[in-house]
Protein backbone atom coordinates (compact mmCIF):
# COMPACT_ATOMS: atom_id res chain seq x y z
CA UNK A 1 0.00 0.00 0.00
CA UNK A 2 2.61 2.41 1.28
CA UNK A 3 4.47 1.66 -2.42
CA UNK A 4 1.56 2.13 -4.21
CA UNK A 5 1.39 5.49 -2.75
CA UNK A 6 5.09 6.27 -3.28
CA UNK A 7 4.45 5.32 -6.58
CA UNK A 8 1.43 7.35 -7.23
CA UNK A 9 2.89 10.58 -5.87
CA UNK A 10 6.07 10.05 -7.78
CA UNK A 11 3.95 9.90 -11.27
CA UNK A 12 1.47 12.68 -9.56
CA UNK A 13 5.39 14.70 -9.40
CA UNK A 14 6.31 13.73 -13.11
CA UNK A 15 2.78 15.56 -14.42
CA UNK A 16 3.56 18.54 -12.78
CA UNK A 17 6.69 18.63 -14.58
CA UNK A 18 4.77 17.56 -17.97
CA UNK A 19 2.60 20.60 -17.17
CA UNK A 20 5.34 23.24 -16.41
CA UNK A 21 6.14 24.60 -19.66
CA UNK A 22 2.35 25.46 -20.55
CA UNK A 23 1.96 27.10 -17.20
CA UNK A 24 5.10 29.29 -17.90
CA UNK A 25 4.21 30.21 -21.19
CA UNK A 26 0.89 31.10 -19.93
CA UNK A 27 2.06 33.19 -17.19
CA UNK A 28 4.98 35.02 -18.98
CA UNK A 29 2.84 35.62 -21.94
CA UNK A 30 0.09 37.36 -19.27
CA UNK A 31 2.36 39.13 -16.96
CA UNK A 32 4.88 40.45 -19.12
CA UNK A 33 3.29 40.90 -22.82
CA UNK A 34 -0.25 41.28 -21.96
CA UNK A 35 0.07 42.77 -18.31
CA UNK A 36 -3.23 41.58 -16.92
CA UNK A 37 -4.26 38.71 -14.04
CA UNK A 38 -6.23 36.03 -15.50
CA UNK A 39 -9.59 36.61 -14.44
CA UNK A 40 -10.02 33.36 -12.17
CA UNK A 41 -7.14 32.63 -10.74
CA UNK A 42 -8.18 29.72 -7.89
CA UNK A 43 -10.52 28.48 -11.05
CA UNK A 44 -7.31 28.29 -13.07
CA UNK A 45 -5.33 26.37 -10.48
CA UNK A 46 -8.43 23.69 -9.60
CA UNK A 47 -7.83 23.27 -13.14
CA UNK A 48 -4.24 22.43 -13.65
CA UNK A 49 -4.39 20.16 -10.74
CA UNK A 50 -7.30 18.05 -12.78
CA UNK A 51 -4.99 18.16 -15.68
CA UNK A 52 -2.47 16.59 -13.78
CA UNK A 53 -4.48 14.49 -11.54
CA UNK A 54 -6.09 12.98 -15.11
CA UNK A 55 -2.52 12.77 -16.64
CA UNK A 56 -1.40 10.64 -13.97
CA UNK A 57 -4.13 8.36 -14.24
CA UNK A 58 -4.19 8.34 -17.73
CA UNK A 59 -0.44 6.98 -17.54
CA UNK A 60 -1.13 4.61 -14.95
CA UNK A 61 -3.91 3.00 -17.14
CA UNK A 62 -2.07 3.12 -20.05
CA UNK A 63 0.47 0.97 -18.65
CA UNK A 64 -2.10 -1.50 -17.12
CA UNK A 65 -4.74 -1.48 -19.87
CA UNK A 66 -4.25 -0.11 -23.34
CA UNK A 67 -0.45 -1.28 -23.76
CA UNK A 68 -0.75 -4.70 -22.31
CA UNK A 69 -4.44 -5.45 -24.53
CA UNK A 70 -2.79 -4.12 -27.84
CA UNK A 71 0.20 -6.13 -27.20
CA UNK A 72 -1.55 -9.34 -25.92
CA UNK A 73 -3.89 -9.21 -29.08
CA UNK A 74 -1.02 -8.77 -31.73
CA UNK A 75 0.53 -11.91 -30.39
CA UNK A 76 -2.45 -13.73 -30.56
CA UNK A 77 -3.35 -13.08 -34.05
CA UNK A 78 0.46 -13.67 -34.81
CA UNK A 79 -0.22 -17.06 -33.17
CA UNK A 80 -3.81 -17.69 -34.96
CA UNK A 81 -1.91 -17.03 -37.81
CA UNK A 82 -5.37 -15.81 -39.34
CA UNK A 83 -4.01 -12.93 -42.03
CA UNK A 84 -7.75 -12.59 -42.70
CA UNK A 85 -8.99 -11.77 -39.37
CA UNK A 86 -5.80 -9.37 -38.23
CA UNK A 87 -6.36 -7.61 -41.41
CA UNK A 88 -10.13 -7.28 -40.24
CA UNK A 89 -9.53 -5.97 -37.03
CA UNK A 90 -7.18 -3.18 -38.15
CA UNK A 91 -9.47 -1.97 -40.56
CA UNK A 92 -12.22 -1.92 -37.75
CA UNK A 93 -9.63 -0.07 -35.25
CA UNK A 94 -8.72 2.49 -37.59
CA UNK A 95 -12.41 2.84 -38.68
CA UNK A 96 -14.45 2.80 -35.67
CA UNK A 97 -12.22 4.76 -33.68
CA UNK A 98 -12.00 8.06 -36.57
CA UNK A 99 -15.84 7.77 -37.25
CA UNK A 100 -16.98 9.29 -33.77
CA UNK A 101 -13.76 11.16 -33.27
CA UNK A 102 -15.23 14.50 -32.14
CA UNK A 103 -12.29 17.17 -33.67
CA UNK A 104 -13.22 15.16 -36.83
CA UNK A 105 -16.71 16.02 -36.56
CA UNK A 106 -16.13 19.39 -35.74
CA UNK A 107 -13.79 19.62 -38.90
CA UNK A 108 -16.37 17.83 -41.33
CA UNK A 109 -18.86 20.67 -40.63
CA UNK A 110 -16.33 23.81 -40.99
CA UNK A 111 -15.26 21.99 -43.78
CA UNK A 112 -18.83 21.70 -45.35
CA UNK A 113 -19.60 25.47 -44.58
CA UNK A 114 -16.20 26.24 -46.38
CA UNK A 115 -17.28 24.73 -49.71
CA UNK A 116 -20.79 25.45 -49.69
CA UNK A 117 -19.22 29.11 -49.39
CA UNK A 118 -17.40 28.31 -52.63
CA UNK A 119 -20.28 27.04 -54.50
CA UNK A 120 -18.72 23.83 -54.90
CA UNK A 121 -22.27 22.42 -53.16
CA UNK A 122 -25.51 24.04 -52.65
CA UNK A 123 -25.81 26.08 -49.78
CA UNK A 124 -28.75 24.18 -48.17
CA UNK A 125 -28.57 22.11 -44.72
CA UNK A 126 -29.09 18.93 -46.54
CA UNK A 127 -26.49 19.90 -48.90
CA UNK A 128 -24.22 20.57 -46.11
CA UNK A 129 -24.92 17.73 -43.98
CA UNK A 130 -24.71 15.34 -46.34
CA UNK A 131 -21.22 16.47 -47.73
CA UNK A 132 -19.98 16.61 -43.94
CA UNK A 133 -21.39 12.98 -43.72
CA UNK A 134 -19.79 12.04 -46.33
CA UNK A 135 -15.94 13.34 -45.47
CA UNK A 136 -16.25 11.68 -42.35
CA UNK A 137 -16.74 8.40 -44.20
CA UNK A 138 -14.28 9.40 -46.31
CA UNK A 139 -11.73 9.82 -43.31
CA UNK A 140 -12.80 7.03 -41.31
CA UNK A 141 -12.27 4.85 -44.31
CA UNK A 142 -8.57 6.27 -45.40
CA UNK A 143 -7.75 5.71 -41.56
CA UNK A 144 -9.41 2.18 -42.02
CA UNK A 145 -6.95 1.49 -45.10
CA UNK A 146 -3.61 3.11 -43.72
CA UNK A 147 -3.57 0.77 -40.21
CA UNK A 148 -4.59 -2.29 -42.99
CA UNK A 149 -1.94 -1.21 -45.44
CA UNK A 150 0.22 -0.69 -42.15
CA UNK A 151 -0.39 -4.08 -40.38
CA UNK A 152 0.35 -5.70 -43.90
CA UNK A 153 3.77 -3.77 -44.66
CA UNK A 154 4.65 -5.17 -41.29
CA UNK A 155 3.05 -9.10 -42.24
CA UNK A 156 5.08 -9.01 -45.40
CA UNK A 157 8.00 -6.76 -44.66
CA UNK A 158 7.98 -3.79 -46.46
CA UNK A 159 9.86 -0.60 -45.84
CA UNK A 160 8.29 2.14 -44.67
CA UNK A 161 9.91 5.27 -46.81
CA UNK A 162 8.65 3.89 -50.00
CA UNK A 163 5.37 3.76 -49.27
CA UNK A 164 5.55 7.48 -47.39
CA UNK A 165 7.41 8.88 -50.37
CA UNK A 166 4.32 7.17 -53.05
CA UNK A 167 1.98 8.93 -50.95
CA UNK A 168 3.67 12.36 -50.83
CA UNK A 169 3.61 12.46 -54.42
CA UNK A 170 -0.05 11.53 -54.35
CA UNK A 171 -0.42 14.18 -52.27
CA UNK A 172 1.49 17.02 -53.90
CA UNK A 173 -0.09 15.65 -57.71
CA UNK A 174 -3.35 15.59 -56.57
CA UNK A 175 -2.88 18.81 -54.72
CA UNK A 176 -2.51 20.49 -58.16
CA UNK A 177 -6.45 19.00 -59.24
CA UNK A 178 -8.35 19.29 -56.56
CA UNK A 179 -10.54 22.53 -55.48
CA UNK A 180 -8.64 25.12 -53.38
CA UNK A 181 -11.00 24.84 -51.15
CA UNK A 182 -10.45 21.73 -49.89
CA UNK A 183 -6.63 21.52 -49.61
CA UNK A 184 -6.68 22.93 -46.23
CA UNK A 185 -9.11 20.62 -44.79
CA UNK A 186 -7.43 17.71 -46.50
CA UNK A 187 -3.79 18.73 -44.87
CA UNK A 188 -5.08 19.01 -41.37
CA UNK A 189 -7.57 15.65 -41.63
CA UNK A 190 -4.07 14.01 -41.34
CA UNK A 191 -3.68 15.63 -37.92
CA UNK A 192 -6.67 15.10 -36.40
CA UNK A 193 -7.72 11.68 -36.51
CA UNK A 194 -5.17 10.33 -34.26
CA UNK A 195 -6.38 10.38 -30.74
CA UNK A 196 -5.05 9.57 -27.40
CA UNK A 197 -6.91 6.32 -26.92
CA UNK A 198 -6.30 5.53 -30.38
CA UNK A 199 -2.29 5.95 -30.70
CA UNK A 200 -1.48 3.68 -27.66
CA UNK A 201 -3.76 1.45 -28.81
CA UNK A 202 -2.30 0.94 -32.37
CA UNK A 203 1.49 1.41 -31.04
CA UNK A 204 1.37 -1.36 -28.97
CA UNK A 205 -0.08 -3.49 -32.21
CA UNK A 206 2.24 -2.27 -34.34
CA UNK A 207 5.30 -3.15 -31.56
CA UNK A 208 3.64 -6.60 -30.58
CA UNK A 209 3.37 -7.70 -33.85
CA UNK A 210 6.74 -6.68 -34.87
CA UNK A 211 7.84 -8.66 -31.80
CA UNK A 212 5.66 -11.95 -32.75
CA UNK A 213 6.89 -12.36 -36.13
CA UNK A 214 10.44 -13.68 -36.77
CA UNK A 215 12.57 -11.69 -38.70
CA UNK A 216 11.07 -8.52 -37.57
CA UNK A 217 12.87 -5.50 -35.62
CA UNK A 218 10.24 -3.88 -33.33
CA UNK A 219 11.75 -0.56 -34.08
CA UNK A 220 11.93 -0.72 -37.93
CA UNK A 221 9.08 -2.12 -38.42
CA UNK A 222 7.05 -1.58 -35.29
CA UNK A 223 6.46 1.99 -35.69
CA UNK A 224 4.84 3.28 -38.76
CA UNK A 225 1.22 2.94 -38.45
CA UNK A 226 0.21 5.88 -37.06
CA UNK A 227 2.12 7.71 -40.02
CA UNK A 228 -0.06 5.54 -42.19
CA UNK A 229 -3.20 6.77 -40.35
CA UNK A 230 -2.01 10.63 -41.00
CA UNK A 231 -0.96 10.32 -44.37
CA UNK A 232 -3.54 8.79 -46.39
CA UNK A 233 -6.40 10.73 -45.21
CA UNK A 234 -5.21 13.61 -47.16
CA UNK A 235 -5.13 11.88 -50.49
CA UNK A 236 -8.83 10.75 -49.64
CA UNK A 237 -9.88 13.89 -48.75
CA UNK A 238 -8.46 15.34 -51.37
CA UNK A 239 -10.36 12.99 -53.57
CA UNK A 240 -13.22 13.51 -51.95
CA UNK A 241 -12.86 16.87 -52.78
CA UNK A 242 -12.17 16.40 -56.41
CA UNK A 243 -15.50 14.49 -56.85
CA UNK A 244 -17.33 17.95 -56.14
CA UNK B 1 -23.03 21.98 -8.30
CA UNK B 2 -21.93 22.87 -12.04
CA UNK B 3 -18.97 21.68 -11.87
CA UNK B 4 -20.45 18.18 -10.83
CA UNK B 5 -22.86 18.62 -14.21
CA UNK B 6 -19.81 19.46 -16.18
CA UNK B 7 -17.41 16.38 -14.50
CA UNK B 8 -20.90 14.08 -15.44
CA UNK B 9 -21.13 15.00 -18.88
CA UNK B 10 -17.39 14.33 -19.73
CA UNK B 11 -17.60 11.41 -18.26
CA UNK B 12 -20.21 10.02 -20.51
CA UNK B 13 -18.54 11.44 -23.70
CA UNK B 14 -15.22 10.21 -22.64
CA UNK B 15 -17.24 6.93 -21.95
CA UNK B 16 -18.65 6.90 -25.90
CA UNK B 17 -15.05 7.86 -27.18
CA UNK B 18 -13.92 4.91 -25.43
CA UNK B 19 -17.11 2.22 -26.19
CA UNK B 20 -16.61 1.80 -29.55
CA UNK B 21 -12.72 1.23 -29.16
CA UNK B 22 -14.01 -1.09 -26.40
CA UNK B 23 -16.76 -3.17 -28.59
CA UNK B 24 -14.06 -3.62 -31.55
CA UNK B 25 -11.50 -5.13 -29.15
CA UNK B 26 -13.41 -7.22 -26.61
CA UNK B 27 -15.67 -8.05 -29.90
CA UNK B 28 -12.38 -9.92 -31.28
CA UNK B 29 -11.04 -10.63 -28.38
CA UNK B 30 -14.17 -12.73 -27.35
CA UNK B 31 -14.96 -13.77 -31.17
CA UNK B 32 -12.54 -14.44 -32.86
CA UNK B 33 -9.22 -15.31 -30.56
CA UNK B 34 -11.72 -16.47 -28.03
CA UNK B 35 -8.65 -17.06 -25.37
CA UNK B 36 -8.77 -15.85 -21.76
CA UNK B 37 -7.29 -12.26 -21.33
CA UNK B 38 -3.98 -12.35 -19.06
CA UNK B 39 -5.23 -10.49 -15.99
CA UNK B 40 -8.54 -9.66 -17.17
CA UNK B 41 -8.63 -7.73 -14.25
CA UNK B 42 -5.72 -5.66 -14.04
CA UNK B 43 -6.27 -4.62 -17.52
CA UNK B 44 -10.49 -3.68 -16.98
CA UNK B 45 -9.21 -2.06 -14.27
CA UNK B 46 -6.35 0.09 -16.75
CA UNK B 47 -9.04 0.77 -19.15
CA UNK B 48 -10.80 2.41 -16.22
CA UNK B 49 -7.99 4.45 -14.98
CA UNK B 50 -7.78 5.82 -19.05
CA UNK B 51 -11.47 6.68 -18.95
CA UNK B 52 -10.96 8.53 -15.44
CA UNK B 53 -7.62 10.05 -16.72
CA UNK B 54 -8.99 11.89 -19.64
CA UNK B 55 -12.28 12.58 -18.10
CA UNK B 56 -10.05 14.70 -15.56
CA UNK B 57 -7.56 15.63 -18.06
CA UNK B 58 -9.91 17.37 -20.25
CA UNK B 59 -12.25 19.08 -17.35
CA UNK B 60 -9.28 20.21 -16.33
CA UNK B 61 -8.08 21.78 -19.64
CA UNK B 62 -11.80 23.55 -19.79
CA UNK B 63 -10.99 25.24 -16.40
CA UNK B 64 -7.68 26.20 -16.49
CA UNK B 65 -6.15 26.04 -20.20
CA UNK B 66 -8.71 26.55 -23.02
CA UNK B 67 -10.18 29.85 -22.24
CA UNK B 68 -7.05 31.92 -21.49
CA UNK B 69 -5.23 30.54 -24.05
CA UNK B 70 -8.45 30.94 -26.46
CA UNK B 71 -8.57 34.83 -25.05
CA UNK B 72 -4.44 35.15 -25.27
CA UNK B 73 -4.84 34.19 -28.85
CA UNK B 74 -7.64 36.57 -29.25
CA UNK B 75 -6.02 39.26 -27.48
CA UNK B 76 -2.44 38.68 -29.29
CA UNK B 77 -3.73 39.32 -32.86
CA UNK B 78 -6.34 42.15 -32.07
CA UNK B 79 -5.53 45.27 -33.69
CA UNK B 80 -5.56 47.03 -31.00
CA UNK B 81 -2.48 45.22 -29.23
CA UNK B 82 -0.49 45.27 -32.58
CA UNK B 83 -0.92 48.69 -32.90
CA UNK B 84 0.85 49.15 -29.41
CA UNK B 85 3.64 46.81 -29.84
CA UNK B 86 4.53 47.65 -33.83
CA UNK B 87 7.74 48.18 -35.20
CA UNK B 88 6.98 49.86 -38.29
CA UNK B 89 5.13 52.39 -39.53
CA UNK B 90 1.93 52.69 -41.97
CA UNK B 91 0.20 49.68 -42.99
CA UNK B 92 1.11 46.67 -40.44
CA UNK B 93 3.68 44.90 -41.81
CA UNK B 94 4.26 40.61 -41.44
CA UNK B 95 6.90 41.63 -38.90
CA UNK B 96 4.44 43.53 -36.44
CA UNK B 97 2.71 40.13 -35.28
CA UNK B 98 6.21 39.25 -34.13
CA UNK B 99 4.31 38.36 -30.54
CA UNK B 100 2.34 36.04 -32.28
CA UNK B 101 4.64 33.95 -33.49
CA UNK B 102 7.03 34.07 -30.28
CA UNK B 103 3.19 32.72 -28.32
CA UNK B 104 2.69 30.16 -31.16
CA UNK B 105 5.96 28.57 -30.66
CA UNK B 106 6.12 28.91 -26.98
CA UNK B 107 2.74 27.13 -26.57
CA UNK B 108 3.80 24.91 -29.47
CA UNK B 109 6.38 23.59 -27.46
CA UNK B 110 4.51 23.66 -23.97
CA UNK B 111 1.12 21.77 -25.32
CA UNK B 112 2.93 19.48 -26.74
CA UNK B 113 5.20 18.46 -23.93
CA UNK B 114 2.11 18.00 -21.84
CA UNK B 115 0.38 15.90 -24.87
CA UNK B 116 -0.61 12.30 -23.36
CA UNK B 117 -0.19 10.47 -26.75
CA UNK B 118 3.48 11.96 -27.23
CA UNK B 119 4.23 10.23 -23.89
CA UNK B 120 2.69 6.80 -24.33
CA UNK B 121 4.92 6.83 -27.87
CA UNK B 122 8.08 8.03 -26.03
CA UNK B 123 7.59 5.20 -23.61
CA UNK B 124 7.46 2.61 -25.98
CA UNK B 125 9.96 4.01 -28.23
CA UNK B 126 12.44 4.25 -25.38
CA UNK B 127 11.63 0.40 -23.75
CA UNK B 128 11.72 -1.06 -27.73
CA UNK B 129 14.84 0.73 -28.36
CA UNK B 130 16.44 -0.13 -24.92
CA UNK B 131 17.19 2.73 -23.92
CA UNK B 132 19.00 4.35 -27.05
CA UNK B 133 15.76 6.85 -27.35
CA UNK B 134 15.32 8.86 -24.23
CA UNK B 135 12.05 9.32 -23.22
CA UNK B 136 13.04 13.33 -22.88
CA UNK B 137 15.25 13.50 -26.09
CA UNK B 138 12.22 12.26 -28.32
CA UNK B 139 9.69 14.51 -26.32
CA UNK B 140 11.77 17.87 -26.62
CA UNK B 141 12.65 16.85 -30.29
CA UNK B 142 8.68 16.72 -31.50
CA UNK B 143 8.31 19.94 -29.56
CA UNK B 144 10.59 21.98 -31.29
CA UNK B 145 9.29 21.05 -33.96
CA UNK B 146 5.54 21.60 -33.11
CA UNK B 147 7.12 24.51 -32.05
CA UNK B 148 8.33 25.64 -35.11
CA UNK B 149 5.27 24.78 -37.31
CA UNK B 150 3.32 26.39 -35.70
CA UNK B 151 5.37 29.92 -35.90
CA UNK B 152 5.91 28.73 -39.40
CA UNK B 153 1.77 28.03 -39.79
CA UNK B 154 1.19 31.32 -37.97
CA UNK B 155 3.61 33.55 -40.38
CA UNK B 156 1.80 31.92 -43.74
CA UNK B 157 -1.70 33.17 -42.33
CA UNK B 158 0.02 36.64 -42.15
CA UNK B 159 1.57 36.71 -45.24
CA UNK B 160 -1.50 34.69 -47.10
CA UNK B 161 1.18 32.72 -49.00
CA UNK B 162 -0.25 29.30 -50.40
CA UNK B 163 -0.16 26.48 -48.19
CA UNK B 164 0.83 23.60 -50.62
CA UNK B 165 4.13 25.24 -51.36
CA UNK B 166 5.13 25.06 -47.74
CA UNK B 167 3.91 21.29 -47.70
CA UNK B 168 5.89 20.16 -50.76
CA UNK B 169 9.19 21.76 -49.36
CA UNK B 170 8.82 20.07 -46.24
CA UNK B 171 7.80 16.88 -48.29
CA UNK B 172 11.18 17.30 -49.91
CA UNK B 173 13.20 17.88 -46.59
CA UNK B 174 11.81 14.53 -44.85
CA UNK B 175 12.52 12.60 -48.31
CA UNK B 176 16.01 13.56 -48.25
CA UNK B 177 16.70 13.21 -44.44
CA UNK B 178 14.88 9.78 -45.04
CA UNK B 179 18.29 8.83 -47.25
CA UNK B 180 20.74 10.32 -44.63
CA UNK B 181 19.26 9.22 -41.06
CA UNK B 182 20.38 6.56 -39.18
CA UNK B 183 17.40 4.08 -40.26
CA UNK B 184 16.43 2.81 -36.83
CA UNK B 185 14.76 5.91 -36.21
CA UNK B 186 13.01 6.80 -39.79
CA UNK B 187 9.64 4.79 -38.66
CA UNK B 188 9.32 6.11 -35.64
CA UNK B 189 9.83 9.82 -36.71
CA UNK B 190 6.82 9.51 -39.37
CA UNK B 191 5.02 8.20 -36.25
CA UNK B 192 5.94 11.44 -34.18
CA UNK B 193 4.11 13.68 -36.87
CA UNK B 194 0.85 12.12 -36.29
CA UNK B 195 0.88 11.89 -32.12
CA UNK B 196 1.41 15.36 -31.57
CA UNK B 197 -1.67 16.79 -32.60
CA UNK B 198 -4.39 15.11 -29.96
CA UNK B 199 -6.16 16.76 -26.89
CA UNK B 200 -4.11 19.61 -26.11
CA UNK B 201 -3.05 20.56 -28.72
CA UNK B 202 -5.77 21.20 -31.83
CA UNK B 203 -8.05 23.41 -29.27
CA UNK B 204 -5.46 26.16 -28.91
CA UNK B 205 -3.99 25.93 -32.35
CA UNK B 206 -7.50 26.21 -34.04
CA UNK B 207 -8.36 29.30 -31.58
CA UNK B 208 -5.02 31.00 -32.98
CA UNK B 209 -5.30 30.26 -35.93
CA UNK B 210 -9.00 31.55 -36.34
CA UNK B 211 -7.97 34.52 -34.52
CA UNK B 212 -5.47 35.17 -36.92
CA UNK B 213 -7.79 34.89 -39.98
CA UNK B 214 -10.24 37.21 -38.60
CA UNK B 215 -8.35 39.95 -37.51
CA UNK B 216 -5.37 39.66 -40.57
CA UNK B 217 -6.87 41.97 -43.88
CA UNK B 218 -7.71 39.88 -46.62
CA UNK B 219 -8.02 36.70 -44.74
CA UNK B 220 -11.25 34.45 -44.80
CA UNK B 221 -11.09 32.42 -41.37
CA UNK B 222 -12.88 29.59 -43.59
CA UNK B 223 -9.91 29.31 -45.45
CA UNK B 224 -7.10 30.70 -43.98
CA UNK B 225 -8.00 29.32 -40.38
CA UNK B 226 -6.85 25.73 -41.72
CA UNK B 227 -3.31 24.74 -41.98
CA UNK B 228 -1.91 24.81 -38.81
CA UNK B 229 -2.09 21.24 -37.37
CA UNK B 230 -0.68 20.06 -40.91
CA UNK B 231 2.19 22.35 -40.03
CA UNK B 232 2.45 20.86 -36.98
CA UNK B 233 2.72 17.17 -38.30
CA UNK B 234 5.17 17.62 -40.60
CA UNK B 235 7.83 19.48 -38.97
CA UNK B 236 8.48 17.15 -36.12
CA UNK B 237 9.11 14.74 -38.54
CA UNK B 238 11.94 16.65 -39.66
CA UNK B 239 12.69 18.02 -36.29
CA UNK B 240 13.16 14.06 -34.70
CA UNK B 241 15.20 12.51 -37.77
CA UNK B 242 17.35 15.61 -37.25
CA UNK B 243 17.99 14.93 -33.41
CA UNK B 244 18.62 11.44 -34.30
CA UNK B 245 21.25 13.11 -37.08
CA UNK B 246 22.88 15.46 -34.60
CA UNK B 247 23.74 12.11 -31.87
CA UNK B 248 24.60 10.49 -34.95
CA UNK B 249 26.58 12.89 -35.78
CA UNK B 250 28.29 13.78 -32.01
CA UNK B 251 28.99 9.89 -31.35
CA UNK B 252 31.25 9.75 -34.28
CA UNK B 253 32.96 12.44 -33.52
CA UNK B 254 33.52 11.07 -30.30
CA UNK B 255 34.29 7.83 -31.69
CA UNK B 256 36.62 9.30 -33.59
CA UNK B 257 38.42 11.37 -30.74
CA UNK B 258 38.99 8.67 -29.19
CA UNK B 259 40.09 6.68 -31.83
CA UNK B 260 42.53 9.59 -32.26
CA UNK B 261 43.99 9.66 -28.99
CA UNK B 262 44.42 5.67 -28.94
CA UNK B 263 46.27 6.32 -32.19
CA UNK B 264 48.46 8.62 -30.60
CA UNK B 265 49.30 7.11 -27.14
CA UNK B 266 50.41 4.12 -29.21
CA UNK B 267 52.65 5.73 -31.31
CA UNK B 268 54.04 7.61 -28.18
CA UNK B 269 54.59 4.14 -26.51
CA UNK B 270 56.13 2.80 -29.15
CA UNK B 271 58.56 5.29 -30.21
CA UNK B 272 61.34 4.37 -27.68
CA UNK B 273 60.57 0.94 -28.47
CA UNK B 274 61.47 1.58 -32.38
CA UNK B 275 64.88 3.66 -31.14
CA UNK B 276 65.92 0.35 -29.33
Amino acid sequence: MKQTLRLFINSLLGSVRDLLPIVLVIAFFQIVVLQEAPDNLLQTFIGLFFVVLGLTFFIFGLEQGLFPIGESMAHAFANKGSIFWLLTFAFALGFGTTIAEPALIAVADEASKVVAEAGLIEVSEHAMERYADGLRITVALSVGFAITLGVLRILLNWSIQYIIMVGYMLVIVMTGFAPDEIIGIAYDSGGVTTSTITVPLVTALGIGLASAISGRNPMLDGFGLIAFASLFPIIFVLGYGMMF
Amino acid sequence: MQFIQELYELLIATFFDILPIAVIIFGFQFLIIRKRVKNLKAVLTGMVYVLIGITFFLLGLEQALFPIGRSMAQQLTDPEFLESVRLTVGELQWQDYYWVYIFAFAIGAGTTIAEPALIAVAMKANEVSGGAIGVWGLRVAVALGVAFGLALGSYRIVVGAPMHYFIIVGYVIVVIQTFFSPKIIVPLAYDSGGVTTSTVTVPLVAALGLGLAETVPGRSPLIDGFGLIAFASLCPIISVMAYAQLSEFKDARALKKTLKEEYYVKKSTTKPNERD
